[in-house]
């Protein structure tokens, strides 16, 4: 038995740096010189977890390309409360076309930069999850399909929050939105498997496909780094809790996304050709309430007109989760007592 | 492409959003703050606990300067990373996460590594030419010598035993404590300019310090006299009282305790008097107290001890009446408010001799022609600046009422030093600044490694039933600096740089040295998500007059 | 060189010696040949270095050509009929952010009913989506047209549209000169754009504009695209200079000489028409062709002028908006909007409908004639005992 690990900081890599640890071994976000792709002076709600997703994505992607990147962003938030004229808030090469195309329009960038023989600048297309899974999802699918060179990002806050939170098709079961009020039997959005598209990005084989929280910055960054390493198609689903289309606190998005690893309702995994290779367990195991009555939008499950077989159901869900890929680990409970 | 090149409106220049300052949104602020960690808060010798991890947590670059941390409260670290009982760790935040931090085993690898190369506080302070005298070489006395004569002042100290030490050298057995330990940091109090004056009896304070012209004096005399309560006992039975029967051992004696021992108390004391007995070979050593297991003063962790060592205990039992080979032993009953009560159920042990460990009282005759100081139930009493009645005359340690350990006396030491330092200046003491306690709740203990406690290593029973070598062993270096790593830094950044990361605004900002932190205004929206990643507790938001 | 090609084949070639870099087609009849060629051609090296692009959907072509032109490449694309409607969203965008896309649309009508036949419904219906547009009358001009297109394009950053005639010229084989290299070389500099995406010198590139600046915007882009009125003619001269053939322009005239009536038209259609006119003319009659090549932005003042004086005017109409009309015949009567002449709009050859000179003729003979009323709509050749017959079941049933 290993008693000690000298790495072994107070925080290990939970947090974003150390004093302690090599810079080179603390997190992108952790270094003074970070690119802070979007800086300051961007319009998005206070605690707005898109915005710190794509800082926290870019940055490390930044770095991973010797700061030789160009973005591709689809119309959604992220757009919208980044570049109202006069302002920018990007410090790199971004351009925005239209919501369901970013996908094709990266593959352009890719496809000009390979002809003008200029292939170390690396292209990112970043979407929220209207613009990744429903009306993007034709570009997308075509990008997959012929293995374009492109990392693709999508936020997902799991509505359309830019249009005033209406569904999309990542919107999680129950959930209240603006066009799914909780009423009737099955109250908030309809139950469904949603579009998970992590599995269908899966489904084209491309090269690699993940997906992170804004709660654990070292395992997005890293993913962003190994998905640097690769050419061709890549996917990243990053989820970004949204205060304002989830009636949550702005101080709660990461532990938000926190919760929503360890109650298993967001899987955080990696695939290489289709084939999982790597999943995160679950660390602190919660049942799925502790993640819901966070947010205003499942209100309606709970308080005395509230839902509780609604709730098993999600619950039920989150377990499918945990068993598709095997997210709960039996550690040896026998640590590193040495006595 | 100059910015003026580029078409109107549709294409904007980087980081343009700068002249946005959205900091106007906000209507409260996160602001860093310090917040005391439960561990030093709890530290009776008042040490800075949180801050000398921090330092340790650097290894080798930063244990010196960890130790000399604790030299600023406390100039016993070998001996306190021994005999504490810690109630800093009975306080760590850890606690509640999976195991509170080894506190005193880092301290004690710290002192010892001090001793093992020489480390040395720094020389005695420019002298003030005012003279204290100091009654009795305790923790409390040494302590406060020390820092009397740090703050340059001349200490006599004056102690009427042979050796220095007091209880610590008296009453702690060696298995605990060893001795080697002790007068090496004796001696480097010594070695500041202490005058200490061996087997030098205060009889009469007022006229010592008049004699020898002392500006002031604290009394710390302790509490050498073993409680006894009246047993019905035969002739022939063998009663005697621990604190006698430990000194006795300490001085190299061997009492006769027979055969089969029976300890009656149930402090540290008992059990230090029923494990002494084990090694100089009692088969039998059993320790009757008269409430339960859960409310016997004595630390767990001894008893646990002492368990391993064959220790056998009787809760819930009283001594009634004690014959040349045997004791009555009533059994106890616990009332509803939790008092025992008799239940008029003996039974007749067998026992050699019986050691009674009910507590100490004060020999205060020093004091006796002092009106002024209150010396009520045997104890002497002391304002808040620990001055007795009589101006100059300050007391410390276990001769005042409250909790007797070696940390609480250490700890008296230094605020009578300090308070005796404002009196000779004519000061009123300073009040310290409140701090608010950094609580359980105000920690985001997610980003905190899972990392188990490396527990101490324990000499293994057998050996240590017949010898007096030291029982605990101390942490290895890796294991040291791992559970110096397992500190959360309660209340205190530790610069972890998670601010900067987590902020959506990109308002928070490494400045000048690396982990040290500036949040910009201009764009802090105030959305309090440093506040809750925070690990540590050490950001909080305050509200925006608007 | 003179060569036996077909129309697309000649285009694709042509487009290939402009150097696109990168190319992004779906395949739509009767736009196919064209993109079928120059997939050939990348795939055979002949055209390199270039990125050939088989996208998911028009939508995606255009758009993959929004991303190439901002990253400083030129970029082509081909399309028609639904697979522009397709695009529609991305058509606007492209102008907006000024990126000199080009695209061949090789007219077709739209659905439904569904028609794979030519007219210029297409092209019409994305008038003002901020491209330019020009109309090809020929294969030749077609091929000219595109190395016009390009030039024009990254001079004034704006995409352009070459429109022909789906199958009449797209399916033709004729005798068609491709310019060569060095003559396009000389006539296109390589790209060098406006704005580009560019990590050494980052720009944001699609901001959101508010009220507060957006009419602006607006404004620059009309300023902008009425540049392309002097552009067109001086990139035309050039053309001419360097290949000694008049091809473009904005609009363009035929034996207008003492006319009194003319007929306006664009695209294919044209060559029958001045066929009539010739015989018509050999008759005596005063009668002429205005040829609009450059049809958006509308050349006002140029159209005006070739108007000038005539008594009558022809608008022959490849397209038809129900319930608004024409739109070639719209922006002719407001051209003429203080002018005396009466304007004949005329609807001819929906949906592939070919527009033959006996129609032509006896068009041409009833306006002269006096029994075209100026005030309606007239529709070639539309069949009145079927519109009568179907029209009357409708009012049967209704009753
Ligand atoms: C058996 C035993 C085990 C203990 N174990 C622990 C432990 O593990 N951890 C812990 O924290 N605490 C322990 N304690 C308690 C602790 O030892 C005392 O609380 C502490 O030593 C008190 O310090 P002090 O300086 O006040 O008094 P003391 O340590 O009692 O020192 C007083 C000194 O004054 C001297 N003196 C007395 N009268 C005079 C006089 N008139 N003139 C001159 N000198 C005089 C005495 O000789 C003595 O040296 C233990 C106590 C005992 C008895
Ligand atoms: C073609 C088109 N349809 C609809 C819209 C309106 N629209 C803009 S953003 C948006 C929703 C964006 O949702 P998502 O992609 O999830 O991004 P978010 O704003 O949630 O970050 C919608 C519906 C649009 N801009 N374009
Ligand atoms: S974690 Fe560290 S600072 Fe906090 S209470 Fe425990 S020892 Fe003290
Ligand atoms: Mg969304």
């Amino acid at each position: 038995m290993a008693p000690t690990d000298l790495k072994l900081y107070q925080i290990g890599t939970f947090a974003a740096g150390n004093r302690l640890l090599d810079p080179g071994d603390r997190s992108v976000q952790a270094d003074p010189g970070r690119a802070s792709s979007i800086t300051s002076g961007h319009r998005a709600c206070q605690g707005c977890g898109e915005a710190l997703g794509a800082r926290f994505v870019l940055d490390a992607a930044m770095r991973a390309a010797g700061g030789e990147i160009v973005i591709a962003n689809a119309t959604g938030c992220l757009e919208v409360f980044s570049t109202p004229y006069p302002e920018s808030a990007w410090q790199l090469a971004w351009v925005h076309s239209l919501f369901g195309n970013v996908a094709a329009v990266a593959t352009g960038v890719a496809a000009a930069l390979k002809a003008q023989g200029r292939e170390h600048v690396r292209v990112v297309a970043q979407a929220g999850d209207g613009g990744t899974v429903d009306i993007g999802l034709g570009c997308l699918s075509g990008m997959f399909e012929r293995n374009d060179d492109v990392l693709f990002v999508c936020y997902d806050n799991q509505g359309y929050m830019n249009t005033g939170v209406q569904r999309s098709g990542a919107t999680p079961p129950a959930a209240r939105t603006a066009n799914t009020r909780p009423v009737g039997s099955e109250p908030g959005n309809v139950f469904g498997q949603g579009k998970d598209l992590p599995r269908i990005a899966m489904a084209h084989e491309i090269p690699y496909v993940a997906t992170a929280t804004v709660a654990d910055l070292r395992d997005l960054e890293r993913k962003v780094e190994k998905a640097m390493s690769l050419r061709g198609a890549r996917y990243l689903h990053v989820l970004v809790p949204c205060p304002l289309g989830w009636a949550s606190a702005s101080q709660d998005t990461i532990r938000l996304a926190r919760l929503a690893t360890q109650s298993g309702l967001f899987p955080v995994f990696e695939a290489e050709h289709g084939v999982v290779t790597a999943t995160t367990p679950i660390r602190r195991r919660v049942p799925v309430e502790d993640y819901l009555t966070l947010q205003g939008r499942f209100a309606h499950l709970f308080g005395p007109d509230g839902r509780p077989d609604v709730v098993a159901r999600i619950q039920a869900g989150a377990d499918r989760n945990i068993d598709r890929y095997d997210l709960v680990t039996v550690v040896d409970p026998d640590g590193v007592d040495h006595v | 492409m100059s910015e003026h090149d580029l078409p109107f409106a549709i294409t904007l220049a980087p980081a343009s959003s700068r002249a946005d300052l959205t900091g106007t949104w906000r209507t409260e602020r996160a602001s860093y703050v310090t917040r005391q960690a439960p561990c030093g808060n709890a530290c009776p010798a008042g040490e800075a606990v949180r801050d000398w991890l921090y330092d340790a947590e650097e290894g080798d670059a930063g244990y010196e300067r960890a130790w000399r941390r604790i030299m600023d409260a406390n100039p016993f670290p070998a001996v306190m990373g021994r005999v504490c009982y810690h109630p800093c760790e009975t306080s760590c935040n850890r606690g509640q996460l999976d195991e509170s931090v080894g506190i005193n085993s880092v301290e004690r690898f710290l002192g010892d590594r001090a001793l093992e190369l020489g480390w040395r506080p720094p020389p005695a302070g420019p002298p003030t030419g005012r003279k204290v005298l100091v009654v009795g070489a305790g923790p409390a006395g040494l302590a406060a010598a020390y820092h009397l004569v740090r703050l340059g002042h001349e200490v006599v100290l004056k102690e009427a035993e042979s050796r220095p030490g007091g209880m610590m050298r008296w009453g702690i057995p060696r298995y605990r404590l060893p001795r080697t330990v002790l007068e090496a940091e004796v001696q480097r109090i010594l070695d500041l300019g202490v005058r200490l004056e061996l087997d030098t009896r205060v009889d009469d304070l007022v006229s010592t310090m008049s004699e020898e012209h002392f500006d002031a004096a604290l009394v710390c005399v302790g509490a050498q006299i073993g409680r006894r309560a009246y047993i019905p006992a035969g002739s022939a039975a063998h009663v005697l009282d621990a604190v006698s029967v430990l000194h006795g051992v300490a001085a190299g004696e061997q009492p006769l305790l027979g055969r089969r021992v029976a300890v009656y108390g149930g402090g540290n004391t008992a059990i230090d008097a029923a494990r002494t007995a084990k090694r100089l070979g009692a088969e039998d050593a059993l320790v009757v107290y008269r409430r339960t297991r859960e409310r016997m003063p004595a630390n767990e962790i001894e008893v646990q001890e002492a368990e391993e060592e064959g220790v056998r205990f009787r809760w819930l039992s009283t001594i009634g009446e004690v014959e040349e080979s045997s004791i009555v032993v009533e059994q106890m009953e616990l009332d509803e408010a939790g008092f025992p009560q008799p239940t008029g159920r003996t039974e007749v042990l067998a026992a050699d001799s019986v050691v009674l460990a009910l507590g100490q009282d004060s020999d205060l005759s020093l004091l006796a022609g002092l009106d002024d100081v209150d010396l009520g139930r045997g104890v002497v009493h002391t304002t808040s600046a620990m001055m007795t009645g009589q101006p100059g005359v300050f007391a410390a340690g276990d001769v005042t009422p409250g909790d007797r350990s070696v940390t609480v006396a250490i700890g008296h030491g230094r605020v009578a030093a300090g308070r005796i330092d404002d009196w000779l200046a004519g000061l009123a003491p300073a009040p310290e600044p409140p701090r608010e306690l950094a609580a359980f709740d105000m920690l985001n203990t997610w980003y905190y490694e899972d990392a188990p406690r490396a527990h101490r290593p324990r000499l293994e029973a057998v050996r240590r039933q017949s010898t007096f070598d030291e029982v605990v062993e101390g942490l290895d270096a890796d294991n040291a600096l791992y559970e110096a790593r397992r500190c959360m830094s309660c209340g205190t950044c530790f610069s972890c740089d998670n601010c900067v990361a987590v902020c959506p605004d990109d308002a928070v900002h490494n400045i000048g040295m690396p982990g040290t932190y500036e949040i910009d205004l201009d764009y802090c929206k105030g959305c309090g998500i440093c506040v809750a990643e925070c690990p540590c507790g050490a950001i909080e938001m305050l509200p925006e007059d608007i | 060189m003179l060569r036996q090609l077909e129309g697309s084949r000649a285009v694709a070639e042509t487009v290939a010696r402009c150097r696109p870099q990168v190319i992004a087609a779906y395949p739509i009849s009767p736009q196919t040949h064209i993109v079928e060629a120059l997939s050939d051609l990348v795939r055979t090296g002949e055209l390199e270095p270039c990125e050939y692009l088989m996208v998911e959907s028009e939508f995606g072509a255009l758009s993959a050509c929004i991303g190439a032109s901002a990253a400083g490449s030129r970029t082509y694309t081909a399309t028609a009929s639904q697979g522009l409607l397709f695009m529609a969203e991305a058509l606007p965008n492209a102008s907006g952010l000024g990126l000199p896309v080009v695209m061949t649309v090789a007219n077709r009508a739209i659905g439904a009913p569904i028609n794979i036949w030519n007219d210029h419904s297409d092209a019409m219906s994305q008038r003002d989506a901020g491209w330019v547009q020009l109309f090809a009358e020929s294969n030749q001009e077609a091929v000219d047209l595109h190395v016009q297109a390009f030039v024009l394009a990254e001079r004034l950053s704006l995409p352009v549209m070459v429109c022909m005639d789906g199958f009449v010229l797209t399916h033709a084989v004729e005798e068609i000169d491709v310019p060569d290299q060095e003559v396009v070389d000389s006539l296109l500099p390589p790209f060098s754009p406006r704005q580009v995406l560019d990590p050494a010198a980052p720009v944001t590139i699609g901001a959101m504009v508010g009220p507060e600046a957006f009419t602006e915007v607006k404004y620059l882009a009309a300023a902008q695209q009425l540049r392309v009125l002097d552009e067109v003619p001086v990139i035309a001269e050039a053309f001419e200079q360097a290949t000694g053939r008049s091809s473009g322009g904005l609009v363009s005239s035929y034996r207008m000489e003492e006319a009194t009536i003319a007929v306006l038209a664009m695209g294919s259609v044209l060559g029958s028409v001045k066929d009539v006119v010739d015989e018509l003319r050999d008759v005596g009659v005063p009668i002429g062709v205005v040829a609009v090549s450059c049809y958006r932005p509308w050349p006002l003042d140029e159209v005006r002028a070739a108007l000038a004086g005539l008594e009558q005017v022809v608008v022959l109409n490849r397209a038809f908006a129900v319930g608004s009309g024409t739109m070639l015949g719209q922006d002719v009567r407001l051209t003429l909007a203080t002018s005396a002449t009466r304007v004949h709009d005329v609807v001819a050859g929906l949906g592939g409908r070919p527009v033959t000179r006996a129609s032509i003729r006896s068009l041409l003979a009833a306006v002269i004639g006096g029994e075209v009323d100026p005030d309606r709509l007239h529709f070639l050749d539309l069949d009145q005992d079927v519109v009568a017959r179907e029209l009357g079941l409708a009012l049967a049933k209704e009753s």
